[in-house]
């Protein structure tokens, strides 16, 4: 038998209905996108291009969806076969995230139906590094399916082609590390064109390892986040002790992820806007803070077997990777020609927003409860 | 002097700051683009402009573009305030925002202090655009030749990357559409390739707006900065060197700098003014070469010919592959069902 078993028990659920509600909400907004434009239902305008579905919907989104990513590094390349259990559920985190900022990207683009373009040889731009960031999203989508495909063929009884599927998975799972290792760098990278437009305190030529890095933070927060979330919600006994081993490396990566970005603060000579009084210098501190909560709360080896503080200090890194990238993108972005132009995401915006991140909380019940993802306990 | 405490730990992280950091750090960067042989563009002399905006009206008619009605909502004339999706071409104004508005009378035209000036916002054409090195589907181009910035909606994906990235707010979107698309000035390409000049510089009073080859409005340029202010000059109309009859004025007080000769590796739209630039919404605080050089430098020493990343990909798979198969032995060993490990991930 399989280690991996699908939990069970009613899907429409009082949570699940919850959910959904949420989604209709986000249905309802997005059906006035399609009839009216972008500009009726969010606050985008002539001097902020790009607002919440970009940065948070896409970004974000994605960031959570290197759970599968992270835990990939950890088992295959450094060989840490005990985490092996959290794979699955990390693949699945992964699928969500990605699947869900594809969907955003569709619904954000002003001229969705010509999509295809960026799959046309003829008008392909090669030095675009939102090229390579569509190229390696859509490629990455279809590598997180095969790389699922073993609980599909597992639960629907596939034998013989999940054998041979296993003989080719350690290629799958190659590119599975190459390919967030290209885009999520370079989700930071295409920040760099916007030069001064985007304050000091976040426009770096280090943005790429500074979002890669990021990136694996919230990846292995997304798993202690998803875990204990579980064993709450679904009643599942906690796998703790990995939780504590996977702490300790959250911890070092931590360190290294705040050495860089202050070496590179200091080393510019930027650090100086931090101290001034404005919202850049406010949510700089707010971004930062939050990732050092996590170093305070497991710097002690005994404070890793403790759920709460695990917990703890993985909301504070998925916050503080987000509020990185809204403050690269959004906060710390101040055009300067024709005006003086502000943005704040509009409730239509915010409800599709959450709408779609219900939508992947409702479709995380429907799979673990139908299929062998998450660990038998 | 009171030093506040907020203002001490402004300077002494200045001062820290700028103790670790006595210059730039060595910015990874492709060689900056250089001006096509046969660039065209436009010298705006703000000093020459009388905020008339016949070119705004032409600028609407030749390239269809509809009026846009801002402000009040009963407002029935066309009155545009900035780029937008309607409009690709505006005259803004500069005005001394400490002269009170019952002072205004006194207000002497292209001085900083209790004065004001015009300026015309509207595509650049950058040397190296950050536009073109943006868009994913090439829906922005630059002509090898004559070094025009065109927009190709029938490309385009509307990502607004170029509008994120444009370090002169100017592409922009039309929100407010089904099925919007992008809008900025193509310098009237399809009426140059008629040999007809842009509809803004055709029908400008003052050749405030001027065309011309790029190399020869520099020199232009120069020329007007060279005179003496109060000296009399012959100012061109239409085309540099084109047959439209000049007119003679004095040469006023420019600042002397031309803007676009350097600014983000350039512009092929250059700016004379008697204000500072910044003052007419123009940034100074850029580099002499184009944020697309270090975006691109970035790519280019991560991805060019994609050798990093297939030797990058090779090494992963080697070494997947051999601890994927260390696992497989250890659970055959032990004899545990083989089918589900490995594979999955």
């Amino acid at each position: 038998m399989s280690e991996h078993a699908p939990l069970g028990g009613k899907l429409l659920t009082k949570p699940f209905l919850f959910f959904a509600v949420l989604f209709m909400i986000a249905l309802a907004f997005l059906a006035t996108r399609f009839i009216f434009g972008l500009g009726s239902v969010t606050n985008l305008n002539d001097g902020y291009p790009w607002g919440i579905w970009i940065v948070i919907d896409v970004m974000v989104g994605t960031a959570f969806g290197c759970a599968g990513y992270s835990v990939a590094l950890l088992v295959y390349i450094l060989n840490k076969g005990e985490y092996h259990p959290l794979v699955r559920s990390a693949v699945l985190a992964g699928l969500f995230g990605y699947g869900l900022a594809g969907l955003a990207v569709m619904i954000d683009l002003g001229r969705y139906w010509q999509f295809y373009t960026l799959l046309w040889p003829g008008f392909i731009q090669v030095n675009s590094v939102m090229l390579e960031v569509a190229w390696c999203v859509m490629a990455y989508i279809a590598v997180l399916f095969v790389e699922f495909a073993p609980v599909l063929l597992e639960r629907f009884g596939f034998k013989n082609l999940q054998q041979k599927l296993s003989k080719v998975m350690f290629l799958i799972i190659a590119v599975g590390i190459l390919l967030p290792t290209m885009h999520q760098s370079s989700l930071g990278t295409m920040a760099v064109v916007a030069g001064y437009q985007i304050s000091d305190l976040w426009q770096t030529q280090l943005l790429p390892p500074l979002f890669l890095i990021s990136a694996v933070l919230m990846g292995y927060a997304i798993v202690p986040f998803e875990s204990l979330l579980a064993s709450m919600g679904l009643r599942r006994p906690m796998e703790t002790g990995l939780l504590a081993k996977l702490s300790g490396v959250t911890l070092v990566v931590t360190i290294f992820y705040l050495v860089l970005r202050f070496g590179d603060l200091l080393w510019r000579g930027a650090l100086g806007l931090a101290f001034v009084g404005n919202l850049d210098a406010f949510m700089f501190w707010i971004e930062n803070l939050l990732f050092v909560v996590p170093i305070l709360l497991l710097a002690k080896r005994a404070n890793r077997n403790h759920p709460r503080l695990i917990f703890l200090s993985a909301v504070s890194l998925l916050l503080a990777g987000s509020i990185y990238r809204i403050n690269t993108y959004i906060v710390g972005y101040h055009p300067f020609a024709g005006g003086d132009w502000h943005y704040f995401p509009s409730v239509g915006e915010m409800m599709v927003t959450i709408g779609i991140f219900s939508f992947e909380v409702m479709l995380y019940l429907l799979v673990v409860k139908t299929l062998p993802v998450l660990h038998r306990a | 002097m009171a030093l506040n405490r907020r203002d001490f730990l402004k300077l002494s992280a200045a001062g820290v700051g700028g103790a670790l950091c006595s210059g730039n750090a060595q910015a990874i960067q492709r060689e900056p683009k250089k001006l096509p042989p046969e660039a065209v563009g436009m010298l705006y002399d703000s000093t020459l402009c009388i905020g008339c905006k016949a070119c705004m009206a032409a600028c609407k008619a030749a390239n269809g573009m509809p009026p846009e009605q801002t402000g009040e909502a009963d407002i029935m004339w066309d009155t545009p305030i900035e780029l937008s999706g309607k409009t690709l071409n505006v005259i803004k104004v500069y005005r001394d925002e400490t002269v009170p508005a019952s002072a205004e009378a006194t207000l002497v035209k292209d001085q900083e202090k209790n004065g004001y000036a015009f300026v015309k916002r509207h595509c650049l054409h950058c040397v190296d655009p950050s536009c073109v090195s943006a868009c994913p589907v090439s829906a922005m181009t630059k002509d090898p030749l004559t070094g025009i910035v065109e927009h190709h909606k029938e490309r385009c994906i509307g990502c607004r990357y170029c509008v994120y990235g444009c370090p002169f707010g100017v592409p922009k979107y039309e929100y407010n559409e089904a099925f919007g698309q992008i809008q900025k000035c193509q310098f009237c390409a399809h009426l140059q390739a008629k040999g007809e000049l842009p509809a803004c510089c055709d029908v400008c009073p003052t050749g405030a707006t001027l065309f011309g080859k790029v190399t020869e409005l520099q020199a232009e340029a120069e020329r007007r900065m060279a005179k003496q202010p109060g000296d009399t000059y012959v100012f061109p109309r239409g085309k540099l060197g084109g047959d439209r009859p000049p007119h003679e004025a004095k040469i006023p007080e420019y600042r002397k700098e031309l803007y676009g000769d350097k600014e983000l590796g350039g512009t092929q739209i250059l700016y004379l003014a008697g204000v500072p630039f910044d003052k007419l919404g123009l940034p100074t605080n850029v580099p002499d070469y184009g944020y697309p050089t270090l975006s691109e430098g970035i790519q280019h020493m991560l991805y060019k010919w994609m050798i990093a990343p297939a030797v990058l990909l090779g090494g992963l798979a080697y070494v997947v592959h051999r601890n994927t198969q260390k696992s497989h032995d250890d659970e055959s060993q032990s004899g545990s069902d083989t089918s589900s490990e490995g594979g999955e991930s």
